[in-house]
């Protein structure tokens, strides 16, 4: 018997094809592609205010009232702490926070920290960016690059259209 | 005068197998990163940016993004809602179409992506439209700025 051996014949493939779509789905890929800027939340409880809502907590908790003056075009003002306290220079926010970790500070047990509220109280005008500045001023600071947290609950008092 | 006698053509082959394969690997990285669950935000708001604002860890069960431009209107799911008044019955069906899912309303998160321009009081208005309808965990979201 002989068989005869038939000589390797090099088996070309038409690429053009393949690569036209490929290009296709190249291009349709970086024409949808967005670049998305991390975003991140403060978070608010604010449940519907109710009558047995105080009765629920054994221990009040402490609140600092921060409230948030408006001034021209929806700029910030000044910044009143518990109706006393006035900051109305460029360095308000800095002096916001000092004064909220000292309060924090004075009180001694670890336990009160998660206890303590923020209740603002903002002018109906005011642009949205301040009120997220104070919010952040509340809830903590950089010290060396290290995040040390303040106040961990903050809550809005109702405000009224041209109050 | 005597001309060289003319050269067969030949069809030149380039070797398409490492054009082939960074193709491969740049449609790879583009399918990848590619986010289709975008449709939430809308592009137009600028939002306010704070160092301290952490990306959430857990993606909670239900939540609903609504998105407020400086004039009161609200973008929603691709839908315009023109006045904050007439959230009612969008959030009414949202509550609705969680608790089908199990969802109960403390624990459905309210994100709301807000300009920064926008006067602090809609925001409040907003916030308590959704109270109306039980809502009570709301988020304010901002853009992360680097330390």
């Amino acid at each position: 018997m002989r068989l005869e051996v038939s000589e390797p014949e090099e088996i070309k493939l038409n690429m053009t094809a393949m690569i036209d779509i490929v290009f296709q789905l190249l291009v349709f890929f970086i024409m949808t592609f967005k670049v998305v800027t991390m975003e991140g939340d403060f978070t608010v409880k604010m449940p519907m205010a109710s009558q047995n809502a105080s009765a629920e907590l054994d221990v009040l908790p402490d609140i600092i009232t921060v409230a948030l003056r408006a001034g021209e075009n929806g700029k910030i003002n000044s910044i009143i702490v518990d109706g006393d306290e006035t900051f109305a220079e460029a360095d308000m926010y800095q002096k916001l926070t000092s004064l909220i970790a000292l309060r924090l500070g004075a009180e001694a047990d670890p336990e009160n920290e998660t206890e303590t509220e923020v209740e603002f109280d903002i002018d109906y005008g005011l642009k949205y960016s301040y009120t997220v500045k104070a919010i952040e001023a509340v809830s903590g600071k950089i010290e060396n690059g290290v995040v040390q947290k303040l106040i961990k609950k903050v809550k809005f008092k109702d405000s009224k259209r041209g109050g | 005068m005597k001309f060289s006698k003319k050269r067969k053509t030949e069809i030149l082959e380039g070797d398409l197998t490492p054009m082939i394969d960074m193709t491969f690997q740049l449609i790879a990285f583009f399918m990848l990163l590619i986010n289709f669950s975008e449709v939430d935000r809308a592009e137009e708001i600028t939002l306010p940016s704070s160092v301290l604002a952490v990306p959430p860890d857990v993606r909670p069960d239900y939540q609903i993004i609504l998105n407020l431009e400086p004039g009161g209107k609200i973008k929603f799911e691709g839908q315009e809602v023109p006045e904050i008044d007439f959230m009612g019955p969008v959030l009414k069906q949202q509550v609705a179409a969680a608790s089908r899912e199990g969802v109960s309303e403390p624990d459905i998160a309210v994100i709301i992506r807000s300009h920064q321009d926008t006067p602090t009081g809609l925001v409040q208005e907003l916030i308590s439209k959704c109270q109306e309808s039980e809502l009570q965990t709301f988020s304010l979201r901002v853009k992360e700025k680097l330390r």
